[in-house]
């Protein structure tokens, strides 16, 4: 990585690394610069500052650290947005603790001012550091290859050829089919390879920005509601907002923005294992979009019905009870309200209220005090002997329901909705609707008198299913972008920069041999009978331990005979190599030479 | 089949507990200073013997080579113990023989429950492991001279493999619907194939915090162990590269995951507990490879911030599916 020694500005080590020394005490702006400050207004270089200070690389892992510490109450505390009961059953169990945490923000993270400020502050600071770059690496892209720096033995990788017959130009030519940005001075060769690594860097960092700009669009111009679709052409829905249990618009989406279409469940198919494990679950639906003929369309768990303009998941099932109720004139009413489910087993409770029965004969006005519910639990398999209380197995092997009649007034009136799950049960104690007899368990068909000689007959059950519909149009985008954004990690975590140099000289060069012990002398050198002598010094700019291999091969490529074949060390992938680290120990510090020419390359 | 694939379990983990024991017994044998150098030396010693062969066969057109010295390479030079280099073997042979009755433990697994064996938490730890120890072995292939964290691995393997059977065990049952998709397969398998490489890295990264503490003169008890580790150069830079090549892979899972979360649950994101640990992994995970590259943080705080990011990755493994509730709850635990 960012073992870049000296930053060209094209790349690596630039503002974050840079700027992540903290400015000497006191001195605002970067110390390297007195003159420029010194015409600064203060205001202007605290900002500049604050700017450097925000788009270092320090700010950016600090950042990212209270990022990750930030999201960790998200998994502790219930959120609302996922399940909301589950808060009120929080601000239940702790009445102290639950207003503290609530004003802070405990129970809606990721939408909290603290969470949203350092994913804000992060992006801010991750687009000052990456337009910088994109503008450097932009450059450095049109750039040619620096000119060779003056002692190629001090190099990390170094080698001389004595058998060369000194044609620039075919070496060239060799580096230019191996993909190397290559330019010819003089009587050097400059070559520079691996520009991908910081394209794919920046493209990551870029697809981030597209992630996040997909997930905002997402919560501005996506909605989504939730509901339950009992079967059959009677409970059908189409989609409008008044039609869902519960939905949530984005910012910019309004009611008359929703897709018009219309959905009724014909068929749900259910499959269980002997546990009672489901195993399997098909929706089937007639679908009515903008007018066109209806369609049959099926869908599943993992396999939603996507419409034009939203997409259908199914989300759960159960059965609704079908009860007719018949009343004192006569007059038979039929019920099918979901019971919900309320194990594995798919025991299921509910009501099933009755408001417009046993009306006045001659005027037809409600009686308040003669309305009927029954209270009752769904058994899809229920068990062979009481109590009756638990369903033993989630299909319809046995079905059955325990009902408990009520009449009286279901308080329906009053205005304060209830639960359609459950009856009133201020009603019940104080008086105004009263049980009538026991409970009575009813198989299909059977019919439970009352006392009134009114009755109740249980004639079987229809499937339901709870559906999401939902509509995000960041969607594609976050897609998108994290396609990119894994194209362009690769080349940012498995690229390599690195240079190289020929230079020819005419005569063995004496003076090659250096003093540095870790480069001796090239034997050979002056053995030569050849009169030209070519000079290779290689730079990997970024760690790259497989490199002494890569330039091995390469000088052998550039000999006139081919030289040895390709490949005589490539045992393998590259190794972890302690040359190219020993050169990164013994480099500049990173960042310190930014400016500097490339002659100086090495030789700090 | 069920059965013989819990029976093959418990063969897998003495396979893997034998190994220990002759890791051990190399630990103790082993003299500190032929495990230090041949630790220190491998990529050296690889590149003398190239180089060497490269001038022999090819009249020395290649001089200068910024390489030190002439000598010899002697892989296990010194005065190394021959029980102790016994003892080596048999521990490799046994996890290698561990790996593939951990193998079959798997397979098995899958052919009695007619899918996947990823279905819960016990079979998913399972298939985490075994991509960290074949990870392990390549890794050992490649370069011989880690043998001695083989120690730390084959524990590790053992205590996880012994968590799964003890406390995670279920029996086979078929996937839930909600598990029954193309993406799951995908992401289950990228998630544990990380998820083991992960686990594998975490072991350079604590021997190199080890070892780096002991180079530094700490002698007090963790570090005392790091006297007897590869260099910490090349623990450092092999965990890096485990997490370098583990973390593009795990991002895919994670997207993956989102993808089918889509089709599951109506939304490729919605903060349901593992999806916030992954997050948390992921940016950690992020951290520290940024950490890396910023010359200004020091190797040892980055390598602390891997083994942070190993930590939230068990949390997410185990904490999660115990702790809290969640669309991903299917452990099997309630
Ligand atoms: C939104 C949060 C961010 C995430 C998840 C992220 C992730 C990553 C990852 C995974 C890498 C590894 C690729 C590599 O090492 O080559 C990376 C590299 C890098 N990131 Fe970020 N990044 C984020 C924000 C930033 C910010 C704010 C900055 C600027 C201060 C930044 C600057 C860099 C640089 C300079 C590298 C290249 C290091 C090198 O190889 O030289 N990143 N980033």
């Amino acid at each position: 990585m960012s073992v870049d020694e000296r930053g060209t500005g094209s790349e690596a080590a630039p503002a974050g690394v840079v700027e992540a020394e903290p400015p000497a005490a006191g001195g605002p702006g970067g110390v390297g610069q007195p003159s420029r400050v010194r015409r600064t207004p203060l205001p202007l270089a605290l900002l500049r500052n604050s700017w450097r200070q925000l788009t270092s690389m320090r700010t950016a892992l600090i950042l990212l650290f209270l990022l990750a510490v930030a999201a960790i109450p998200g998994s502790v505390l219930p959120q609302r947005n996922i399940n909301i009961e589950n808060v009120n059953r929080y601000a239940v169990e702790h009445p102290d603790l639950f207003p503290v945490l609530d004003r802070i923000g405990g129970f809606d993270v990721y939408a909290s001012p603290w969470f949203s400020a350092i994913y804000v502050l992060l992006f801010t600071s991750l687009v000052g550091c990456i337009v910088p770059r994109l503008r450097d690496h932009v450059r450095a892209l049109r750039a040619a290859p620096p000119p060779a720096p003056k002692r190629l033995d001090r190099l990390p990788q170094h080698a001389v050829l004595t058998d060369s017959d000194g044609d620039l130009a075919a070496i060239a030519a060799v580096l230019r089919k191996r993909r190397w940005r290559v330019v010819v001075r003089d009587d050097t060769v400059s070559a520079e390879k691996g520009f991908l690594k910081e394209t794919g860097n920046l493209l990551f960092h870029f697809s981030l920005i597209g992630v996040l700009l997909g997930v905002g669009l997402g919560s501005w111009y996506g909605w989504h509601g939730n509901r339950l679709l009992v079967a059959g052409p009677d409970n059908a829905f189409c989609n409008n907002l008044q039609q869902y249990a519960e939905s949530k618009l984005g910012h910019q989406v309004d009611g008359s923005d929703l897709p018009p279409f219309c959905l009724e469940l014909t068929d749900f198919h259910a499959a269980f294992l002997p546990t009672g494990q489901p195993e399997s679950f098909r929706a089937t639906t007639l679908v009515e979009e903008d007018g066109a003929a209806p369609r049959r369309e099926s869908f599943s768990v993992n396999d939603p019905l996507r419409l034009d303009g939203a997409s259908v998941y199914l989300l759960g099932h159960g059965y609704a009870p079908i009860l007719r109720y018949t009343d004192r004139n006569g007059e038979a009413q039929e019920s099918d309200d979901a019971f919900l489910t309320i194990d594995g087993n798919l025991t299921s409770e509910g009501v099933a209220a009755f408001p417009d029965v046993n009306l006045d004969p001659a005027t037809g006005a409600r009686n308040p005090d003669l309305q009927v519910a029954f209270e009752g639990l769904y058994f899809p398999t229920t068990p062979d002997s009481p109590p009756f209380v638990r369903s033993t197995y989630p299909a319809e092997r046995s079905p059955g329901v325990m009902l408990f009649a009520y009449r009286g007034n279901l308080g329906l009136d009053a205005g304060v909705p209830g639960s359609v799950y459950r009856l009133d049960q201020r009603q019940v104690s104080s008086g105004r609707l009263k049980q009538i007899g026991e409970g009575k368990l009813l198989r299909p068909g059977e019919k439970w008198t009352l006392d009134d000689g009114t009755s109740v007959e249980f004639l079987g059950t229809r499937k339901y299913i709870t559906i999401s519909v939902r509509y995000d149009p960041g969607e594609r985008i976050v897609l998108i972008s994290s396609v990119l954004l894994l194209v362009g990690l690769m080349p940012s975590l498995f690229g390599r920069r690195r240079r190289v140099w020929f230079r020819i000289s005419p005569v063995p060069p004496d003076g090659v041999s250096p003093a540095d012990p870790l480069s001796p002398a090239p034997a050979g050198a002056t053995t030569t009978s050849r009169s030209s002598l070519v000079e290779v010094g290689g730079l990997p700019r970024t760690e790259y331990a497989g490199f002494a291999d890569e330039f091995d091969r390469l000088v052998a490529a550039t000999r006139p005979e081919g030289g040895r074949p390709d490949g005589a060390r490539d045992d393998g992938a590259p190794e972890d190599g302690a040359p190219e680290d020993g050169a990164r120990d013994d480099g500049t510090h990173p960042g310190r030479a930014r400016s500097g020419g490339a002659t100086e390359e090495g030789t700090d | 089949m069920a059965a013989l694939s819990d029976q093959l379990l418990v063969v897998a983990i003495l396979g893997y507990l034998l190994a220990m024991i002759c890791h051990a017994v190399e630990y103790a044998f082993g003299t500190r200073s032929v495990i230090g150098r041949a630790a220190a030396r491998p990529e050296r010693e690889r590149v003398l013997v190239g180089a060497g062969v490269g001038a022999a066969g090819g009249s020395a057109p290649v001089v200068g080579t910024k390489l030190p010295g002439v000598d010899v390479p002697t892989p296990a030079g010194g005065s190394r113990s021959p029980r102790a280099v016994l003892a080596g073997r048999a521990a490799v042979a046994f996890t290698v023989l561990g790996a593939v009755v951990h193998l079959a433990v798997l397979i098995t697994r899958g052919i009695a429950a007619e899918r996947m064996p990823w279905g819960n938490m016990y079979e998913y730890l399972l298939s985490v492991t075994f991509v960290g120890v074949v990870g392990w072995l390549v890794l050992l292939y490649r370069r011989p001279t880690l043998r001695h964290l083989g120690l730390f691995v084959a524990l590790a393997m053992v205590l996880l493999l012994a968590v799964a059977g003890l406390v995670l065990y279920v029996p086979i049952v078929p996937l839930v619907p909600a598990l029954d998709s193309y993406w799951f397969v995908v992401h289950v398998a990228t998630i544990a194939v990380s998820s083991g490489i992960l686990l594998l890295g975490a072991v350079p990264a604590v021997m190199y915090l080890l070892r780096h503490g002991y180079d530094q003169g700490k002698r007090s008890f963790p570090y005392s162990l790091g006297a007897r580790v590869p260099a910490a150069d090349t623990l450092e830079r092999l965990t890096f590269r485990l997490h370098a090549f583990a973390f593009p892979l795990f991002t895919f899972a994670v997207m993956a995951g989102a993808v089918w979360a889509e089709a599951a649950w109506g939304r490729y994101w919605g903060w349901d507990p593992k999806e916030i640990w992954a997050f948390i992994s992921w940016v950690v995970y992020a951290g520290y490879l940024h950490a890396r590259a910023t010359p200004s943080v020091k190797r040892p705080v980055a390598t602390w911030i891997a083994v942070l990011g190993f930590l939230t990755m068990q949390m997410n493994l185990y904490g999660v599916n115990i702790f809290f509730e969640g669309l991903h709850s299917y452990g099997g635990l309630d």
